[in-house]
């Protein structure tokens, strides 16, 4: 999994066009929300639910608002 | 070890699993539309197996937990459907040439006149 986020980290920094780094980003998020699930077992805290519920909507609404700049329309 | 324990340990596997052969989809693909199509199925699965393998680890907070899997479910599709609507706009390079199969064309010409 964190060889995952590398790889994807990876294509964040030298992917071609904007889009691609939008991908990378939105995977990174959704690696990142899973991590902090995991974590929330391992460490035993039921708060860690919460953030990673908080960051789920902020990297999907990140992600909406690029595109929607991308394709000039905001 | 419980059963339950056993299901949720596989769970987590597969996730993670899944969530690294999404990652590398992402950086082995030659072409965004790849990448989307292999960054958000791959990722979309991964994660949700694995956040209900913590579901099946610890079966009382089953209800946050079935929160963030509807999320992913819906957020995941509609994010990615938006990027790749924005990337046929902005007339993206794509690897494989292929000019009569572009749905969204016609629907363009269709709507020509509401816009």
């Amino acid at each position: 999994m964190i060889l995952g986020l590398i790889l994807s980290a990876i294509r964040f920094i030298k992917g071609p066009t904007a889009g691609d780094r939008t991908v990378a980003l939105d995977t990174m998020t959704i690696i990142g929300v899973s991590g902090l699930v995991l974590s929330s077992y391992l460490f035993n805290r039921y708060i860690y639910l919460d953030v990673a519920l908080v960051y789920g909507v902020l990297g999907f609404i990140g992600v909406i608002v690029i595109a929607r700049y991308l394709e000039k329309a905001l | 070890m419980s059963i339950l324990e056993i299901i949720g340990g596989i769970l987590i596997v597969i996730g993670s699993l899944f969530l690294f052969l999404g990652a590398l989809g992402i950086y082995r693909m030659p072409d965004i539309y790849n990448r989307l199509q292999a960054g958000t199925k791959a990722t979309t699965l991964g994660a949700m197996s694995l956040i209900l393998g913590v579901g099946f680890l610890m079966p009382g907070w089953i209800l946050k937990i079935l929160i963030i899997i509807i999320f992913i479910a819906y957020s995941n599709p509609i994010s990615s459907h938006a990027l790749a609507r924005a990337m046929h706009i902005r007339k993206r390079f794509m690897y494989f040439k292929n000019d009569e199969i572009d749905a969204y064309k016609e629907i363009d010409e269709n709507n020509k006149h509401v816009k």
